[in-house]
This record gives C-alpha cells, structure tokens and sequence, in this order.
C-alpha cells in the first residue's frame, strides 16, 4: 500500500539506515566533516568493531564515503543519500504549510478587526 | 530592525524516532493565533489546507474535554480526526491528544497504537509582534510516527499515483 511505500521493507535503504539512534550520531559527527573511525570511537564512546558495523551499514546505503590515508580510514558524510528522507518529510511539510498560509489568511481577518475596534486591551 | 511582512514557512523536523516537530511563524500576536487555532468558526476556515472542505468543527475547550474535526477530502471520502484536551493555557500552551479516525480497512487500524493515537503539545511563543507556533507530536511507536509523515502522502500525492497506475496498465 501506498502509506508504507515509503518506508520499503527492505533492510538497505537510508530510512532502516538511520532508524539506529548510534548511526545517527555517526552522521551527527560527520556533518561538521570527514573524520577517521578513531575519532568516531573516541566520540561515541562504543568499542571499534561496533563502530565499524554501523559505518558498514551506513557505507551500504550510500549516506557514507570512505577513502584511506596512510594506515587510517576516513569517512564523510554523503548528504545526497539523505535526499528520499527529506523528501518524504518534505511532503508532510507541504500540507502543513498549505493549512498555514490559509490560517495567515484568518490571522490578517482577525488583525483588521481588532484594529477597527480600536485594538484590544489583553 | 528590517519590517518583515511576509510570513514564515513551516519547517518539519524528526528530533526523535517517536516525535515530529512542526515549527511556523504568523505575522500576528499571539492572542489572535491562539483564537484562529481554538474557536471551530475559525479553525473550520484553515485546517483543511487545500486538501477538501471542512464539514464540522465541535472544540469543547476544557482540561478533559474533545474536539472533533471532520472534511470531506478533495477525493470524496471523509477524513475525520479527534482527541482530549489534557491541559491548557489560554494563548500560550495546549496539550491534546489526536487520534486519526482510520478507515476500517487500514492496516493499523484497531491496533491499540492507532486508538491511542498521539499527543500534541502546542505552544504559542510571541516576539515583536509575531508569533511562533511550534507544535510537538509525540508518537507511541516510530511506525505511527511514520504513518502520519505517510499521510501527507495521501490525497493529492495518492491520486497523483493512482493516476499514474492507471496509465502504466493501459499501456500493456
């Protein structure tokens, strides 16, 4: 059906990829800039394989880079990944701001009202 | 100050896996916000956005007391929502709970997620003259959470791809 669609029951999209409140964190960190696991370990206070596993998720997914330097891995956020997310917010959004621009409406109503009336005294 | 005349635009954000936050600013004090957003008259003329006609508005405005909004979607099928007030404080703060009445046929509906539907904190903050409405919805599980996101999904965006289907099949 249409209302899950957006959310596929597939393990690998950028949706189940950062559902995990640690992988957030990981993409938290990295929006400042690229940065090597060590760090990332340092930060987020987990042992080095389970930062590993969650960077392996967010690699698959695409919302990560990494490339090496010397014997160090760095890795970068690729916010592009993020896009379906925004998108699927950004429609709720849209609604929302449909049902404002008509309350803008009433609000400018209700202004010249009160302005009619001498204004209120709250 | 630069006069701002134009209003703001409604930001949506997840801060957590059960919340969605929803943030707008009115070139209006807060009294009048706070009017538009409680009395039915009022809130008959906006809450349907562009999405159909609202066909009732009943707001018993007490800690303990219901609204029921009801509108006729652009689609024709009626789309109706309600909830308790659980706490209040005129102009500034509302606490309600929401609960979209769903159509029998959805798969959440009965869950006891669905029943309990989810709790809005409505808060209304004034600077200079305008206000910044800022509405908290908290979600018992994320998948209701997501649900509502879904939502905005439906009527135009539904139509839109029901549309499409119909095309795609009648290419075969």
């Amino acid at each position: 059906m249409m209302r899950f669609m957006a959310r596929a029951a597939t393990t690998t999209d950028a949706f189940n990829a950062v559902a995990e409140p640690r992988r957030r964190e990981i993409l938290d960190a990295l929006v400042g800039g690229e940065r090597p696991v060590n760090d990332l370990v340092t930060l987020l206070g987990l042992t080095q394989p389970l930062v590993s596993k969650h960077l392996r998720v967010l690699r698959e997914v695409g919302l990560v880079d990494v490339r090496d330097e010397g014997r160090q891995r760095i890795y970068r956020l690729n916010g592009h990944s993020l896009k379906p997310i925004h998108d699927w917010v950004k429609n709720y959004e849209r609604s929302w701001e449909k049902r404002f621009d008509r309350l803008d409406g009433v609000l400018e109503e209700l202004k010249g009202r009160e302005e009619r009336d001498g204004g209120s005294d709250e | 100050m630069v006069a701002v005349t134009s209003n703001g635009t409604a930001v949506v954000t997840l801060p957590t896996d059960t919340q969605i936050l929803i943030t707008r600013e009115f070139d209006a004090p807060k009294h009048l916000v706070y009017r538009a957003y409680t009395e039915p008259d009022l809130i008959a003329r906006w809450w349907s956005g562009e999405r159909g006609e609202v066909t009732s508005v009943e707001v018993d405005l007490r800690v303990g007391g219901t609204w029921r909004y009801v509108m006729t979607a652009n689609e024709g099928f009626e789309v109706a929502f309600h909830g308790e007030f659980r706490e209040i404080v005129p102009n500034e703060r509302i606490v309600t709970t929401e609960v979209y009445e769903m159509p029998e046929d959805d798969p959440m509906a009965g869950s006891p997620e669905a029943e309990e539907g989810a709790l809005n904190i409505v808060t209304f903050t004034e600077a200079d003259g305008r206000t910044t409405l800022t509405t908290v919805v908290e979600c018992h599980t994320m998948e209701v959470r997501d649900a509502i996101i879904n939502s905005g999904m439906e009527g135009g965006m539904q139509e839109a791809m029901d549309r499409l289907e119909q095309v795609a099949v009648s290419l075969h």
